[in-house]
């Protein structure tokens, strides 16, 4: 990373720091909603983006992540500290059973692919059919109050969630930075571009590909653990459904895939575009279901198109970040 | 002493037999090349050294250890690196990147592993091209690379397919003046795959030919261009070398 980088990173956090001084509880929780999915959208992207295994189930891991801690919340009073780590624990356990059947047994591409989906619709309809969660009723975790900051519960005013949140992505920037750096980030890489040369390099492919899945999916249960406690709300086919997924893929693809800002230029983008189309009808009074989708669609469709590997690489070279 | 020892190796694919009870061994620091029409079963016996195939019947020793049920990144962690016929490039990343990959099997820290990258890539003749993307390289580079890549693991045995094919004379003689250093200087083992016979005959002290999965003769450079059946099967009688 040069200066310029730095300026500007630097820039943009003091921004992100200084935000809810100025802005409303509409653009705080907007905020917040891109803050959430740029930081799913990296979790993604370190087994998609840098080792080139495509989960396209990932609201597994968010919705185990929520569950676990939220339900351990509910039935025993258990904070959302200790809840985390068996929270990440579970969704570690379950990803290593993904990766061990699917690189064990060959399954790779388009198969990975449908085996991640596979998981995330079988427990989904499972968590429909377990009392312990609620059922399809759903789990509501009690709200004893929303204006003393509490962090060790996590109960508090948006602006302690806004932070959480910002928090949570800088940590997962910083992470992922140095994972790219680091052996781990070469391996994975290699993996990506030809796992056979990969392998005549003396690559232990099977012990990195679970590696990064199981990274990815103990972050991905954080972005779970954060979504239970804000929304306090959960119910199976809202957390666990394959919109989710998409949702958290379609920012790194929007952004670039591979890249570390690829996630937070996707997520930052879609989601300012779409709520700000959903605000212009509004303002019109034209209610149009599903047009949401349709727009992400279209984003999509433009940027496959005129820039496949996303907004970041073009952008950076604007920036002058990059030659 | 011999380095690598392969015995009364067999493998079939679907009832096709693609090497059938070949044996041969590389003394320590030897230059050594595999010859042979298209189909010989030459790839055939690499995958199966190189751990891609596990054989249908006999040995493969590796320092007098048996290799042969071992997969592709423990043959390589063991010191056999390879190349591949068809150039695996890791398109994405620079050069320099691709030939890190390589090095940090031996120096796990990445400056380490980039230092020693870069020497290689200067040794190849790839240095100007370093900060590139290995998708830009042309072909004759990107067999460069391949060689740099298998180099940067630190191998005592080097497995070299086909990396002169689609080389010019000139840049086929750079090429083998590489080896020949890298030989001298670190009496690195190499067995290669070739049909350009101007760098078989350059190069290699042990000829073996490969014929219908089976080895038909086998001698110095030499030898094998007189000898009858491999003009038969597959030089030709008006071999020019």
């Amino acid at each position: 990373m040069n200066r310029r980088a730095w300026v500007l990173l630097s820039g943009l956090g003091a921004l992100l720091v200084a935000l809810p001084a100025f802005a409303d509880s509409y653009v705080l929780s907007v905020a917040t909603l891109i803050l959430y999915l740029a930081f799913t959208g990296q979790a993604w992207n370190v087994m998609m983006g840098f080792a080139g295994q495509l989960s396209l189930g990932h609201a597994l891991y968010v919705g185990v992540g929520a569950y676990v801690a939220g339900g351990l919340f509910f039935h025993y009073g258990l904070g959302p500290w200790a809840g985390l780590w068996i929270a990440m624990l579970a969704c570690v356990a379950i990803g290593a059973v993904i990766g061990f059947l699917a690189f064990r047994f060959g399954i790779s591409g388009v198969y990975f692919a449908l085996l991640t989906i596979a998981f995330a619709e079988f427990t989904r309809i499972g968590f429909d059919h377990l009392r312990w969660t609620g059922g399809p009723g759903g789990m509501f975790l009690k709200v004893a109050q929303r204006d003393q900051i509490d962090l060790a519960h996590f109960r508090g005013p948006p602006e302690m969630y806004y932070y959480a949140i910002l928090a949570i992505c800088a940590g997962a920037l910083a992470l992922c930075a140095a994972l790219l750096r680091s052996r781990a980030g070469y391996y994975w890489r290699a993996i990506r571009e030809d796992e056979e040369a990969a392998r005549a390099l003396g690559i232990d492919t099977f012990r990195w590909k679970m590696a990064a899945v199981m990274i990815s999916a103990a972050m991905t249960s954080v972005a779970g653990v954060f979504y239970a406690f804000y929304y306090n709300n959960l119910f199976p086919e809202q957390v666990f459904h394959i919109s989710k997924s998409i949702e958290i893929i379609l920012g790194p693809i929007i952004g670039g895939v591979g890249t570390l800002f690829g996630p937070v230029v996707g997520a930052a983008l879609l989601t300012l575009l779409g709520d700000g189309l959903t605000e212009l009808l509004a303002a019109f009074d034209w209610e149009v279901p599903g047009v949401k989708q349709v727009f992400y669609g279209l984003v999509l469709l433009v940027v496959v198109i005129f820039v496949p590997n996303g907004l970041w690489p073009p952008l950076a070279r604007k920036l002058g970040l990059r030659r | 002493m011999s380095l690598l020892e392969v015995r009364g190796v067999s493998k079939s694919f679907r009832g096709l037999k693609a090497v059938s009870d070949a044996s041969f061994s590389l003394p320590e620091g030897s230059i050594n090349a595999l010859i042979g029409p298209n189909g010989a079963g030459k790839t055939t016996i690499f995958n199966v050294v190189a751990g891609v195939y596990a054989p249908d019947a006999g040995e493969v020793l590796f320092g007098g250890r048996a290799i042969h049920g071992l997969r592709p990144h423990q043959v390589c962690a063991a010191g056999i690196g390879r190349t591949f016929q068809i150039v695996k490039p890791f398109s994405g990343l620079s050069v320099l990147d691709n030939v890190v990959v390589g090095a940090l099997l031996r120096s796990k820290d990445v400056p380490a592993a980039k230092g020693y990258a870069a020497e290689i890539i200067e040794k190849l003749g790839l240095g100007a091209k370093r900060d590139l993307p290995a998708s830009s390289l042309t072909l004759p580079d990107r067999k460069r690379l391949e060689v740099a890549r298998a180099l940067a693991t630190r191998p005592r045995l080097l497995l070299l397919d086909e990396v002169m094919a689609g080389l010019r004379p000139t840049e086929c003689d750079q090429m083998v003046e590489v080896f020949r250093e890298i030989n001298r200087a670190q009496g690195l083992t190499i067995l290669l795959i070739e049909h350009v016979m101007r760098a078989v005959m350059a190069l290699a002290q042990h000829v073996g030919v490969l014929h219908h999965g089976e080895v038909i003769a086998r001698g110095t450079p030499a030898e094998v261009v007189r000898d009858p059946a491999v003009l038969e099967s597959y030089l030709g009688e008006d071999v020019e070398v």
